[in-house]
């Protein structure tokens, strides 16, 4: 696919790999905040390959493993009521709740049905006027947009059987909180490029000038998030601390303003607990005043469930990288991907998961090109 | 929250009041949204998540960016060969 | 749904006054047989006489039988390339031809839902038919039961087949040996990904077809060749990643590949892509795995190239002794991951 397969390329990636060899003097920890980085990763075998002195830490960036379990009880209990469509994306159907997944709810005779975008949902509201539609409306600030969009069309079409259940997450607070806690280990940060696409850079010039750590805004093909990893070491090497936009044929500094004007519309900033890490104030999204008769927990009257965690679950410390998922006691034994605890193994992009999926073995690595990347 | 990808619009038009295009993802054609980028047209390449175009692809910038890491290829084989003929 | 072609229906007499399917189709009466005589007998028998009866009799050549049987659920039953009826004739020849054994016979097992449209029955038994004389296997005995509206999604057919394994033939996954090339027959992901287009909620377009197909020609001609093939397996559900982790667990033996050997058409690409899939786990209906010792790979490659089914077999990697039950893939950039099975169906996602 154009842009796509061109920033895939193996020989262009082992010059990136050896100018990072090449300009690494010293161990350096870098995170990046988006699932989507560490699926590129991991899939890619990208950590393989880097110096040894170069950790890569897996932050709190899929919104479905940092979607509260909490959140996930009130979606199974609406998606089981009578008379509800429950519509969801892919990914959040396997997440399990306090005593079951929505695949286990269907399987009782919930209706529960992915949708590829929001709108699907909404076009299922107006086909279904007797039934009353859900869209479980997650994500980071890359997918609010297109949640947005579904409520405001809905209200703009006057539908009253369609609602949403909301549980939208921000990036900067999540850095902010990593960055600024005591034990912070992290000495740069990859920023999400399609969140920035969405939101522009500028936001995150404040957390650079404010704690001294480079950010660079990072794409997700291979070459991409090599670039970015390179960026961040040579800035680490430099000791400087900048904001630097490695994806610059998607993301401008301003973003996209359209997208920026309805998130303002349709959504307003609030308090959010993260699955694992805990509450990070102003670090979510809910509906805005003016939408409120949309929201899915007012309507179904689920706002009061309250589910703890996990008292074995030690998500938050993998995600702020303060130890690696095999040094939790529960790791593959209490918890495992058929059966987690935690954010970081509820989904296969978490680190957990990752981890015990691509990590079960020590297996010999071969470069791409012949130069020396030290194991 | 970032699977997205490129694809190019093919087919522009209006539902319900609501911008759209098909777009094509190397020959797989899909419906998306195009109210977040209403400038763009017939050819342009977009970023696509969950239905929704929500970034143009700058085509120069793409380019440079490729030279750049061919010029990094080429930098390397250089210093790798300063590096091999000094003892 | 495009309309029912009915001009291929054998028998002049009329199906009664239905036009869809009612729970008296499925009652053993008269409006059973009028299904069979009128519809299933002259699709899968032509104009031969049948004596209908309880089972069907027919001889086999002395030998092992491979027998097998599937049941075939899929949604939307007609999808780009086929439809459920050449499924369900296709999927079941090609789990007897991996034994090595050539299919001859299959019955058909019907489950309707009340309420169904008699031209789409018509048209699923009709593609049946097809298939099985593409395949040159005979449907010789089935059966009929209709369930309440809302059950069965429309239908849901099982077939089952057999076939005699040929003398000397002994092909499973515990014949894989360390060393043996992994030769895959052609590319990846086409049937899955063309039912996915057209199902609701998905839908995008595509001229991707599924692929389905009958691969025990590929099987003999393979064979013919080299009869020393250790194993085969159609990569039908959880696509080659299972066929790959499936034969690996229960030979005990390690599987390593090459992704960048892995031939996947850009449409499966890209429809991968932007689902968020992986085209290794995608069902393909027309494609098999072989595990060949050193010595026969040449013939074998040859003698599929040589094949409609064929044409594009390469090979992808080998069996190992190290990390036994476990497989292996070096990414394009040189690194290695564990491939795992993936718990349930691949579902498309956003993160």
């Amino acid at each position: 696919m154009k842009y796509l397969d061109e920033f895939n390329d193996p020989e262009l990636a082992g010059a990136l790999f050896d100018d990072i060899a090449r300009m690494t003097t010293k161990p350096w920890s870098i995170m990046e905040v988006c699932g989507g980085q560490t699926h590129s990763i991991i899939r890619n075998g990208i950590d393989q390959l880097l110096p040894d002195a170069i950790e890569l830490i897996h932050g709190p960036g899929c919104p479905v493993c940092v979607t509260p379990l909490g959140m996930i009880d009130k979606a199974l209990e609406i998606a089981s009521r009578p008379g509800v469509i429950f519509c969801s994306f892919g990914d959040m159907l396997r997440v399990p709740g306090s005593a079951q997944d929505l695949f286990q709810v269907r399987s009782e005779g919930g209706d529960v049905r992915v949708v590829y975008s929001p709108l699907d949902a909404v076009q299922l509201a107006v086909e279904n006027p007797d039934r009353e539609v859900v869209f479980f409306a997650i994500g980071f600030e890359t997918t609010a947009p297109a949640n947005a969009m579904a409520v405001h069309v809905a209200e703009q079409r006057g539908l009253t059987n369609f609602s949403a259940l909301v549980s939208h997450v921000l990036v900067p607070p999540a850095i902010e909180a990593i960055v600024s806690s005591p034990h912070n280990r992290v000495d740069g940060f990859l920023a999400a490029g399609h969140v920035c696409s969405v939101m522009g850079t500028w936001q995150y010039g404040p957390l650079v000038e404010a704690f001294g750590v480079p950010v660079v805004v990072t794409g997700f093909e291979p070459l991409d998030v090599l670039e970015g990893i390179r960026r961040v070491v040579r800035q680490l090497e430099a000791g400087t601390a900048q904001l630097e936009n490695a994806y610059e044929r998607v993301v401008t500094d301003e973003g996209n303003i359209e997208a920026q004007d309805m998130l303002a519309e349709v959504f307003e900033v609030c308090d959010r607990r993260w699955r694992g890490v805990g509450e990070i104030p102003r670090s979510g999204w809910r509906l805005a005043e003016r939408y409120c008769g949309f929201d899915a927990e007012v309507r179904f009257g689920v706002s009061d469930i309250d589910t703890p965690e996990s008292a074995s679950c030690r998500s938050g410390d993998v995600l702020q990288g303060l130890i690696k998922p095999h040094e939790c006691p529960a790791f593959g034994t209490e918890c495992t991907p058929r059966h987690p605890l935690g954010a970081t193994m509820v989904s296969s992009e978490g680190a957990c998961a990752a981890y015990y999926h691509y990590r079960r073995l020590d297996l010999p690595v071969e470069a791409a090109r012949t130069s020396d990347v030290s194991r | 929250m970032c699977l997205a990808v490129p694809g190019q619009i093919i087919e522009t038009r209006e539902e319900a009041g609501i911008p759209m295009a098909t777009i094509s993802f190397d020959g797989i054609r899909k419906d998306i949204c195009l109210a977040y980028l209403p400038d763009l047209g017939v050819g342009d390449y977009a970023i696509v998540h969950v239905g929704f175009a929500i970034s143009k692809i700058d085509e120069a910038s793409a380019l440079e960016t490729l030279e750049m890491f061919r010029e990094l290829g080429v930098l390397d084989d250089e210093l790798a060969l300063d590096e091999a003929s000094d003892p | 749904m495009p309309e029912a072609d009915l001009s291929g229906w054998t028998c002049p007499l009329p199906l009664r006054d239905y036009d869809r399917i009612v729970i008296g189709h499925g009652g053993g009466g008269q409006l059973s047989s009028e299904l069979v005589e009128h519809l299933f007998v002259p699709a899968f028998n032509g104009t031969d006489d049948v004596e209908l009866h309880d089972a069907a009799t027919f001889d086999v050549a002395a030998g092992r039988l491979a027998f097998s049987t599937d049941s075939y659920v899929v949604q939307p039953l007609f999808f780009p390339g086929g439809c459920i009826g050449d499924l369900a004739v296709n999927g079941t020849v090609n789990d007897v031809a991996m034994t090595g054994a050539r299919p001859t016979t299959l019955s058909a097992g019907f489950i309707l839902e009340e309420g169904l449209e008699l031209g789409v029955l018509g048209r699923v038994v009709e593609a049946m038919a097809a298939a099985a004389r593409a395949a040159d296997v005979r449907i010789v005995t089935g059966d009929t039961k209709v369930v309440n509206a809302g059950q069965a999604d429309g239908m849901y057919v099982n077939t089952a087949g057999i076939g005699v394994v040929p003398e000397g033939i002994d092909i499973r996954p515990s014949c894989a040996r360390p060393g043996d090339a992994i030769i895959l027959s052609g590319p990846i992901g086409a049937h899955g990904i063309a039912v996915m287009s057209s199902r609701e909620g998905l839908e995008f377009g595509t001229d991707l077809e599924s692929d389905s197909a009958p691969l025990h020609g590929l099987v003999a001609a393979m064979l013919d060749a080299f009869a020393d093939v250790h194993v085969l397996r159609d990569a039908t559900r959880g696509g080659v990643t299972a066929s790959l982790c499936e034969i690996s667990n229960t030979a005990h033996l390690g599987v390593e590949y090459e992704e960048t050997s892995v031939p996947v058409p850009a449409a499966v690409a890209a429809a991968c892509s932007f689902l968020g899939l992986d085209a290794m786990g995608i069902a393909n209906e027309g494609r098999l795995v072989a595990m060949v010792p050193p010595e026969g790979v040449d013939q074998v490659m040859d003698a599929m190239h040589g094949h409609p089914q064929g044409r594009d077999a390469c090979v992808i990697g080998r069996v190992v002794e190290e990390h036994p039950g476990l497989v292996v893939a070096r990414t394009a950039l040189g690194a290695s991951r564990v491939v795992d099975l993936p718990l349930g169906e691949q579902l498309p996602r956003i993160c």
